[in-house]
């Protein structure tokens, strides 16, 4: 028997790693001082506990050391990103070139700096399984671009975008390229230098450390990447983000980075082992369902699907003792389906009815065949109360139904 | 977001799923929402010769408000004449189902369901009956 509730999202967030935890402890009692504190011991303690959570972090990527800037969370680390670079590059140029699925931290920032013009932004579009051509980047560049801003993985769909070729191309025109690598950090192998990748997003969080500390990958060399700082103040972080550092959260955010790197093939191996077990599990049950994002290029814990005639928010009250997450309307306030699932061309009816699911570190096989169980009975039972499925079941083309809404 | 007692039972255990037959003349079947939205009501409604509501049966697709609140108005509009059914507000079951502000479209699907059904009810009745009175003038 499986102990309930299941964590199946971890996407959004994992849980602390205990050996995460155990790293950290002493940093909030007895080694608490402030790594800026340069004459006493206590801040020597924590400024040496930061330099050692900046080379673990600088190897899982394959950077330097002194390359790592420390932030509250991937979502600063894009914006300081983002904006830092347009503001400092603004004499060169004032094109950005992203992507509709990016993370709204990517997304907004770019936004904003069109509210504000500072930039004009081409948004590249996907194709049916959610992945950028690189071709589009190439032929988006202008003499004008500063920045290409593409994601490692898709935080929804989990599709794996030509991270390498965007950065030969990106390399090849002198273009800074930046990658919000949030969800593929420590879940596939990520390497700036073989990737070409000039700045790098990167979250705690999402790889078993705490939650409120991220970090930001400046290349410092072939090039040296400038940034004009969001956050001024005492000058921390070679300038680029001021503020007192969060010893305890780095301290973790390193640990964290050195188990991921050291489990990375074995976990990865294992995960999609189980997405495939949850996968088959639901496909050979169900009809009419359709896997969103990429058939094989994706993250290992990365399962997304839509029911066909099932609402999304619906299927997750019915299996509330599984935690997964949905790209349905009424999951938010704004009652529009994912805009990462409706960028895949799908019609809207199967955006409201996507589930994601994301298997993590500490999910078990009995706990993939109690979710495939779970969600095919709701299934079954929500399609036996959809008029959709009985109307589909009568033959009758739903697309050429005239609706009242 | 937490639901309601009521919207979970609602969702858990619904009232009066199922269909009738589209061609029986009693039966006014009103089907509200597009599948774009997330949201499709279907309610039939058996309406005897006075106008009184004898039975109901909905199917929805749509989030668990949307299902508790066609649920709980299969329940609420048996009984009842048509006239009354059609003076049923949103806000009625709004307050019986403590829906949340987003989820008051829910209830205003499920009112626009009871007056689609009862005015397709009365589609067929008219139909049925105009040959009829043509046929008695003919005699």
């Amino acid at each position: 028997m499986v102990k309930t509730p299941i964590y199946m999202d971890n996407h959004a967030t994992t849980p602390c790693d205990p050996r995460v935890l155990d790293a950290m402890m002493p940093y909030f009692t007895t080694k608490f001082g402030n790594a800026a504190s340069r004459n006493h011991s206590f801040g020597w303690e924590a400024e040496e506990a930061v330099d050692k959570a900046r080379n673990q972090l600088a190897s899982i990527i394959n950077a330097k050391a002194k390359e790592i800037i420390f932030t509250s969370g991937a979502t600063e680390s894009d914006n300081l990103a983002i904006k830092g670079v347009v503001e400092f590059y603004k004499d060169k140029g004032n094109h950005v070139i992203t992507c509709v699925t990016e993370h709204k931290a990517v997304l907004d920032s770019c936004r904003a700096l069109e509210r504000q013009g500072k930039a004009t932004v081409t948004y590249l579009p996907v194709d049916k399984h959610g992945m950028v051509d690189p071709d589009d980047v190439r032929k988006a560049i202008t003499d004008k671009t500063v920045l290409i801003s593409i994601m490692y993985a898709n935080n929804e769909i989990g599709t794996i975008h030509p991270i390498r070729e965007i950065g030969r191309i990106a390399k090849e025109k002198e273009v800074i390229f930046h990658c919000d690598a949030v969800q593929a950090v420590g879940k596939i192998p990520v390497d700036v230098e073989k990737d070409g990748i000039d700045l790098l997003a990167m979250s705690g969080h999402k790889i078993y450390g705490p939650k409120g500390v991220g970090a930001l990958y400046v290349r410092s060399k072939g090039p040296r990447v400038r940034l004009t700082p969001i956050i001024d103040g005492g000058g921390h972080e070679r300038g680029m983000r001021s503020g007192t550092l969060n010893v305890t959260g780095i301290v973790g955010f390193g640990a964290a980075c050195e188990i991921a790197a050291k489990e990375l093939p074995e976990e990865a191996r294992r995960l999609t082992e189980l997405r495939n077990r949850l996968q088959a599990g639901l496909f050979e049950r169900l009809d009419e369902i359709y896997l969103n994002g990429h058939p094989t290029e994706r993250l290992p814990g990365n399962l997304n699907v839509s029911f066909a005639y099932v609402e999304g928010e619906s299927l997750l009250m019915g299996i509330n003792d599984v935690a997964v997450s949905s790209g349905s309307a009424c999951t938010s306030a704004t009652l529009e389906p994912s805009y990462v699932i409706r960028a895949l061309g799908i019609n809207e009816e199967l955006a409201h009815s996507s589930i994601r699911f994301g298997l993590g570190r500490f999910n078990t096989a009995d706990e993939v065949d109690y979710v495939a169980d779970r969600v095919t009975r709701e299934v079954k039972r929500l399609r036996e109360m959809s008029p959709l499925y009985e109307m589909a079941k009568e033959g009758i083309d739903l697309k050429s139904v005239q609706w009242k809404a | 977001m937490s639901y309601s007692d009521k919207v979970l039972d609602h969702y858990n255990n619904p009232r009066n799923v199922g269909s009738f037959a589209k061609d029986d003349p009693n039966v006014g079947t009103g089907v509200v929402g597009a599948p774009e939205c997330g949201d499709v009501m279907k309610l039939q409604l058996k309406i005897n010769d006075s106008g009184v509501i004898e039975d109901a049966r909905f199917k929805t697709f749509g989030c668990g408000s949307a299902i508790a609140s066609s649920s709980y108005v299969t329940e609420l509009v048996k009984g009842k004449h048509i006239d009354e059914a059609m003076a049923i507000k949103n806000t009625l079951i709004v307050k019986e189902l403590n829906l949340p502000p987003v989820k008051i479209h829910c209830s205003v699907l499920a009112e626009d369901a009871i007056k689609a059904a009862i005015s397709d009810w009365k589609k067929h009745k008219d139909g049925a009956e105009e040959p009829q009175a043509a046929r008695a003038q003919e005699k």
